[in-house]
């Protein structure tokens, strides 16, 4: 699984980066973690709003950061 | 009544899962009504409460300097604070509908004035933060649209919003508040047209032209009623958990101005009669950057010393549309002459709604 943490590095981009990496260390899911900071990247992938989270190229969720609930149920 | 049901009404309860949802939404509407009518009982005590509080328990004179700075103090924070909640819980209900990528596709293909005036009424409730402007404007650009029409919204969303409109309301009553939306949202598109007019798209940095946006609707999957009132809740944990400090603090500084700043000390040099007060209130303007949280309470205290309307509207209006912070962050995506005419065209319509209430208030 990969999963992609998009924003340019604001306190909520880092929040949002924080509870991916905490729910998939609870959930024990084998996940790449990547920031990525490129807005031709986040544009490419369809991201208008940060931060945001794309897990295997498809937007789970943009504008704020996830809560640990939605980020383990994602990992399912 | 309820308890009188059949067993046959039971069984068909069984087989409509819808209904058990009925009484849940009741319940929860009963509890909403409830906390509703608590805000608004405790709300109407703040007033008689700060009064007893300083003149009776700190048993401070009337009219006195001390006293009515820590009165002023008592009565105005939990009064903001309070409204704050309220609203920022329904404008993030709001905003579970009105999300980014929604605005994006309902913008795409309006036409000019009709988009400048949409864009900016959407940049007061669409959710935005000065570092999601890059984002969302190449989001903009690759949807195709005009480069006029993202200006109105890149310059109302931060400047007219709702937290601001809540500030002016408690502090300085509706009507300021009304002002200031319309002003704000008038700037937003009259700016935006200019911008559009000004056929500057070769000012934008080539990459962005040559982006092509993937289309994404995952983004925002469908969301239930419960789903809606978290995201208020959170909407209100997360913004008022920010802003709050600004508020205590900006209050403070006001309440301290109210108190000990004589009335009409800044007639001459901020009043309406000192041409040069709205050209310098920009100026300053400009490059201070705070939000609405924190300038409010001190335009307060300005006006209440005799301050011009204009001339504080002017400088408000300046620290929180145009802020250096959000210029370094669009610089990624627009070339500096692009950069200058948002800054200059901004600031010129600034200053006309300035002269424009000095002249007519």
């Amino acid at each position: 699984m990969k999963i992609q943490v998009m924003g340019p590095g604001c306190p909520r981009c880092q929040e949002a980066e924080k509870v991916v990496r905490e729910a998939v260390a609870e959930s024990g899911v084998e996940a790449t973690i990547e920031k990525v900071t490129d807005f031709q990247q986040m544009a490419g992938a369809g991201v208008f709003s940060t931060p945001a989270v794309v897990i295997d190229g498809q937007v789970k969720l943009s504008g704020r950061p996830p809560s640990k609930a939605e980020a383990l149920e994602w990992l399912k | 009544m309820s308890e009188q049901q059949t067993p046959t009404c039971a069984a068909c309860k069984a087989q409509h899962p819808a209904d058990a949802g009925k009484g849940a939404l009741w319940k929860k509407l009963g509890a909403g009504i409830l906390l509703l009518a608590g805000w608004f009982l405790l709300y109407k005590q703040l007033l008689p409460f700060s009064n007893w509080l300083v003149y009776d328990a700190m048993g401070l004179a009337q009219g006195g300097r001390l006293g009515s700075t820590l009165q002023f103090f008592a009565y105005d924070t939990p009064k903001v604070l309070m409204l704050l909640v309220l609203v920022v819980f329904f404008v993030g209900v709001l905003r579970s509908f009105v999300t980014v990528e929604w605005t994006r596709r309902f913008l795409a293909g309006k036409g000019e004035f009709a988009g400048n005036v949409l864009a900016a009424l959407l940049g007061v409730v669409t959710p935005f933060c000065s570092c999601s402007a890059v984002p969302l404007f190449i989001g903009f650009v690759t949807a195709g649209i005009p480069m006029g029409v993202t200006f109105s919204f890149l310059i109302s969303a931060p400047m007219v919003n709702e937290i601001a409109l809540v500030m002016l309301y408690g502090l300085l009553g509706w009507k300021i508040a009304a002002l200031y939306f319309a002003t704000g949202v008038i700037l937003a598109i009259a700016a935006g047209a200019v911008m559009g007019r000004l056929k500057l798209e070769r000012f934008v940095e080539d990459w962005v032209l040559q982006i092509r946006a993937g289309e994404t609707d995952a983004a925002s999957p469908a969301m239930g009623l419960n789903a809606r009132l978290r995201f208020g809740a959170e909407a209100v944990k997360d913004i008022v958990g920010r802003v709050w400090k600004y508020v205590v603090l900006g209050i403070a500084v006001g309440a301290g101005v109210h108190g000990y700043v004589p009335e009409g000390f800044l007639a001459h040099i901020m009043g309406a009669d000192a041409w040069w007060s709205v050209p310098a209130a920009v100026v300053v303007g400009v490059p201070l950057y705070t939000n609405a949280a924190g300038v409010i309470p001190i335009v307060q205290a300005l006006l209440g010393k005799g301050a011009a309307l204009g001339t504080v509207l002017a400088f408000m209006m300046s620290v929180i549309a145009l802020s250096f912070p959000e210029m370094v962050i669009l610089r990624k995506v627009l070339k500096p002459r692009l950069i200058a005419a948002f800054i200059a065209v901004t600031a010129c319509g600034i200053l006309l709604v300035g002269y424009l209430f000095n002249a007519v208030v």
